[in-house]
């Protein structure tokens, strides 16, 4: 089963995407800061990564970046989220290597259609591993 | 008549060696290799103060009347250690404006005042007559005990003038004096030749001096301790040395003591080597202490040839003579002879720099104003003047010395050699007054100077000149005794019935007291001239750097005119010195440029040095057209100066300034851009709350829609959720209102007289189900009075609950407590909040009460479980409603507990006339 990590320090998105993503058939796991998150990462690299950016400590953009500095993670799909809604912040998170961008709040269909999308695009054949 | 011969060979010899010793000065001077510029030549050209007077003339006053004569070299010591500064601002002077003497330098003080300068002349030679006949009587009778001994020297003055061997000496020292003076007029009217001689001749009378003083004590006695001890086996002479001795006692002490103080300045021959002849006031200071060592040395032997003189009895002859006698008894001749040479020495020292001081005075005081006024000089202006001002001063030297020698007939056998040297003493001192007050008191005035001088010199004349007539039997001793037709108070040595005083101390005494009381009365009532008022302001203020150097000459000439008149005074090759140390351009009589002002000042200066400064004068204003400038100008300049220097300070503070604005400049910029900053901050961060509440509102209530599997529980926990959500935005939406309106000033309140004590209890109330539920333990410290403040009652419960609020969600979640506590202090009421939680640092005290602190926060320290959550915005809202309310709201150090205090104090109000009206 596609494996996808959430991160987020507010308790109620995290259960809300939470709740999406096991609505769309994927095995979730949750991490309320930037930390817990990499340990996670490092113990069972999910398929997907969901990443807001403002995490207390570790701020999301320098788990993005830690995460694509590492061969493991190098091509691991990652959907930024922000409740900033500055193009900046966007593009900064492009450059550092974020796959998509989602800005809060969001409509959930569409975010569970990118994370398809994405699923898609990084992992054809193996699809059932 | 053999040793009259040797004596006389050895006088010439000795001042062919002076003589000598003057001509390679000067050829070194010509050379730019000064042998005067040394302290050491310069502290024993002042030695000059020794003279005859000294040599011969200080064992017989010591023999007389005790230790008194140390208070004659006790005053110089005194003014060369404590005056010198007041010496060196007369150096400056001299040097500056080129005086050429003493009379040269009151004139210059008092406007160039060219009756001054006569009067100060005139008063000179008067008081120099004794003192010139001193030195003469001096050689004489020193010539004759050596030359007579063992008989009495004949001191008498011979009836034939010509038979006299004083009126010879009066006549080789002229010619002497003549020939080694007044070789060449010079413009700086400096005599290096005649300094290094006298210096040479202050190491001669010292050599002598102290020969003899050995001789005495070593060789006619076996030391000091064996001359002691056979001088105790006289009493009389052990107590002549007493203390007591002094005449006049105290006043005796202290009337001879500032008698030599001031005459060791005033006396024309010492101003000529202290003043006008020093190089370089650096040499001062070191003579300030090498003078007096010379005093000191030269004393040392006095009292012991005193009292070998003594004990020598007849064959000593007269107590001014012992140095002479005392050798000669023992048969020592040939040391006799250098004994002889040394008081030569003494006295001609003193002789050749007075005579040339005084008839420099006389030439350019007296006889050239005279000269210049008269027509016939006008008419033929190509004539060489320098030469007759030369021959002018060779007769005034002779005259001066023949007046001398006139003393000397007349009065000389009177007074004993001490005594006609105070007399002279007296006489100058007359001078300190206006020299040393016009060094201070820029409003002593020419006619005050003037009449103080003359009342000075008339009551000297009365009390010291006269009587000296009087004991030569010239005069009745009737006058002396009773007074003049009879009247008492008149008496010379008693005026006013002052008696008891010696008479130096007298009479100086009453002339310097009518000298300074005139000085001062005329002072007050007269007026200075623009000249005078320069020249003041210029003395007294010439230690002032910039002052000397002030151009006075505002007039106008050619430099063909200037350098005529140069060139006439001065001759051609000195004059185009003068032209080109002031320009490049060699001067030519037919040049019709005009000349500069600073060529004007130089020209009149060069003159002055060669003329004094009176002439001078006179001379510059018939060629300069426009006078010189007077005061106001003369002070602008110097304002002008002073100006400057304001100016430049004020261009530094300005500067300075400017440099601190830029600094407040830039600051104000960082902070504008922080604001900058900051605004884009606050409108992420308003941005980011607002979304964040909304991000899950939309998520569940799109879940809800959707209906995609969720357990009823999971439908009821979400609508919670929304509801939580949206009431959290409404409350963060309230808030950031609040905070628009506090920030705009349109935040709608309602003051009125509230009790602060009863609203403090109500906001308790509000929070207690709350407290309880967290298990806070509140503690309340409310007053039992009402607490009465203007606020807004609703704005300022919602301060207390935030506060309390705060307390408890940062107390220490394991045994929460919080104070609240209110109390009165001075004009306010103060309501704390306290804490047992981790506290505010110090440097974090103010930034809580930025917006969004709190977010910013917890999003750096990453402790997002442990932190309470709020919206951030409590505090600012808090603190703009507490200074809406001209309240105060901080952090302070905590007071009961470990952690936060926040204090909120409003100023008290009246209590309300109606007590029964409820508040909050």
């Amino acid at each position: 089963m596609t494996h996808v990590l959430v991160v987020d320090d507010e308790p109620n998105i995290l259960l809300s995407l939470e709740f999406l993503m096991q609505q769309a058939g994927f095995e979730v796991s949750t991490a309320a800061d930037g930390e817990t998150a990499l340990e996670r990462i490092n113990q069972n690299c999910p398929d997907l990564l969901l990443l807001d950016i403002s995490l207390p400590g570790i701020s999301g953009f320098e788990v993005l970046e830690t995460l694509r500095s590492a061969p493991r993670t190098r091509r691991l799909p990652i959907i930024m989220l922000t409740a900033h809604g500055r193009e900046v912040e966007k593009e900064k998170g492009m450059a550092l290597g974020a796959d998509d961008y989602v800005t809060k709040p969001f409509s959930t269909q569409q975010l569970v259609e990118r994370v398809r999308q994405l699923l898609d695009e990084t992992q054809p054949p193996t699809a059932d591993v | 008549m053999n040793r009259e011969l040797t004596v006389l060979a050895f006088a010439f010899g000795y001042l062919a060696i002076l003589f000598l010793i003057a001509a390679w000065a000067n050829r070194r001077a010509e050379q730019g290799r000064s042998v005067i510029n040394s302290s050491l030549v310069y502290t024993l050209s002042i030695a000059v103060y020794c003279t005859a007077w000294t040599f011969y003339g200080s064992v017989g006053r010591a023999t007389d009347s005790g230790p008194s004569f140390l208070l004659i070299y006790l005053g110089p010591t005194l003014a060369m250690l404590l005056g010198w500064y007041m010496i060196r601002k007369m150096v400056r002077i001299a040097r500056a404006q080129r005086i050429t003497s003493i009379a040269d330098f009151i004139s210059a003080r008092y406007g160039k005042s060219g009756f001054l300068a006569a009067l100060v002349t005139l008063i000179a030679i008067l008081a120099i007559m004794p003192y010139i006949a001193l030195q003469l009587k001096a050689i004489t009778i020193s010539h004759a005990v050596l030359t007579g001994y063992p008989s009495l020297p004949d001191t008498g003055a011979n009836s034939l003038f010509t038979l006299d061997q004083t009126f010879w000496v009066a006549l080789v020292l002229a010619l002497f004096i003549i020939l080694f003076g007044t070789r060449h007029l010079d413009a700086s009217e400096r005599h290096e030749g005649m300094v290094a001689a006298i210096a040479f001749e202050s190491i001669v009378k010292l050599m002598a001096f102290l020969a003899v003083g050995l001789f005495v004590v070593f060789w006619l006695y076996q030391g000091p301790g064996d001359l002691l001890q056979q001088a105790a086996a006289h009493p009389s002479l052990i107590n002549s040395m007493g203390l007591d001795q002094v005449p006049g006692g105290v006043t005796g002490w202290v009337g001879t003591l500032l008698l030599a103080t001031l005459a060791f300045i005033t006396l024309p021959r010492q101003f000529q080597v202290l003043v006008v002849e020093n190089v370089d006031e650096r040499h001062l200071k070191r003579a300030s202490w090498m003078f007096p060592l010379y005093l000191l040395i030269i004393n040392l032997f006095v009292i012991p040839i005193a009292f070998a003189g003594v004990l020598l009895g007849e064959t000593g002859q007269s107590p001014d003579s012992f140095v002479l006698t005392l050798p000669l008894a023992a048969g020592q001749n040939t040391l006799a002879l250098l004994v002889f040479i040394g008081g030569l020495a003494a006295a001609t020292g003193m002789v050749i720099v007075e005579t040339i001081a005084l008839s420099t005075m006389v030439s350019n005081h007296l006889v050239m104003p005279l000269l210049l006024k008269s027509r016939w000089l006008h008419l033929d202006p190509l004539r060489d003047i320098s030469r007759w001002v030369l021959n002018i001063r060779r007769i005034a030297i002779l005259l001066i010395l023949l007046l001398g020698y006139a003393y000397h007939v007349l009065v000389g056998d009177a007074y004993s050699l001490v005594t006609i040297g105070l007399v002279s003493f007296a006489a100058v001192a007359q001078f300190a007054p206006s020299l040393l007050l016009g060094l201070y008191w820029r409003e002593a005035k020419r006619l005050g100077a003037a009449i103080g001088l003359i009342g000075g010199i008339l009551v000297w004349a009365w009390t010291l000149l006269i009587p000296g007539f009087v004991l030569s039997g010239w005069i009745d001793s009737q006058l002396i005794e009773k007074g003049p037709w009879g009247i008492e108070w008149l008496r010379p040595y008693a005026l006013m019935g002052l008696e008891g005083w010696d008479i130096y101390t007298h009479s100086l005494f009453w002339s310097l007291t009518v000298n300074v009381g005139l000085l001062l009365f005329v002072s007050l009532f007269t007026r200075q001239s623009q000249l005078e008022q320069t020249q003041a302001a210029i003395f007294t203020a010439a230690l002032r750097s910039d002052v000397m150097q002030t151009p006075v000459w505002q007039g106008q000439a050619t430099r063909g005119e200037i350098y005529q008149l140069l060139s006439r005074y001065l001759g051609a090759a000195a004059s185009q010195q003068i032209f080109t140390r002031v320009d490049a351009h060699p001067p030519t009589s037919e040049d019709i440029t005009p000349a500069p002002s600073r060529l004007i000042s130089q020209a009149e200066q060069a003159l002055t040095g060669a003329l004094g400064s009176t002439s001078a004068r006179v001379l510059m204003n018939s060629v300069v057209r426009g006078e010189a400038l007077d005061l106001e100008a003369v002070l602008s300049i110097l304002d002008t100066t002073t100006q400057t220097l304001e100016y430049n300070r004020r261009l530094e503070q300005k500067s300075t300034e400017l440099a601190q604005i830029g600094e407040e400049l830039k600051a104000a910029n960082t902070r504008l851009r922080e604001l900058d900053k900051l605004k884009d901050e606050f409108i992420a961060m308003v941005s980011h709350e607002l979304r964040t509440p909304l991000t899950s509102i939309r998520a569940f209530a799109e879940i809800l829609r959707d209906n995609q599997g969720a357990s009823p529980e999971q439908q009821a926990h979400f609508l919670s959720i929304i509801v939580k959500e949206s009431e959290r935005l409404s409350r963060l939406i309230e808030e950031i209102l609040d905070l628009a309106r506090l920030e705009s000033g349109r935040m709608q309140l309602n003051p009125q007289r509230i009790d602060f004590n009863q609203l403090a209890k109500d906001s308790v109330d509000a929070l207690t189900r709350l407290f309880e539920e967290h298990q806070v333990q509140l503690e309340q410290q409310l007053p039992n009075q009402e607490a009465w403040v203007m606020a807004d009652p609703d704005r300022l419960q919602q301060v207390i609950i935030n506060l309390l609020e705060n307390a408890r969600k940062f107390a220490d979640p394991k045994a929460p407590q919080v104070v609240l506590s209110l109390f009165q202090d001075k004009e306010s009421w103060v309501l704390t909040v306290e804490d047992n939680g981790a506290g505010i640092p110090t440097q974090e005290r103010e930034k809580v009460f930025e917006k969004f602190h709190q977010i910013q926060q917890r999003q750096t320290s990453g402790d997002n479980q442990s932190r309470p959550k709020g919206t951030g915005l409590g505090l600012p809202i808090s603190r703009g409603i507490i200074e809406h309310q001209k309240g105060q709201l901080q952090v302070e150090d905590p007071h009961q507990l470990s952690g936060a205090r926040l204090v909120v104090r409003l100023p008290c109000a009246t209590a309300p006339l109606d007590e029964t009206s409820p508040a909050g």
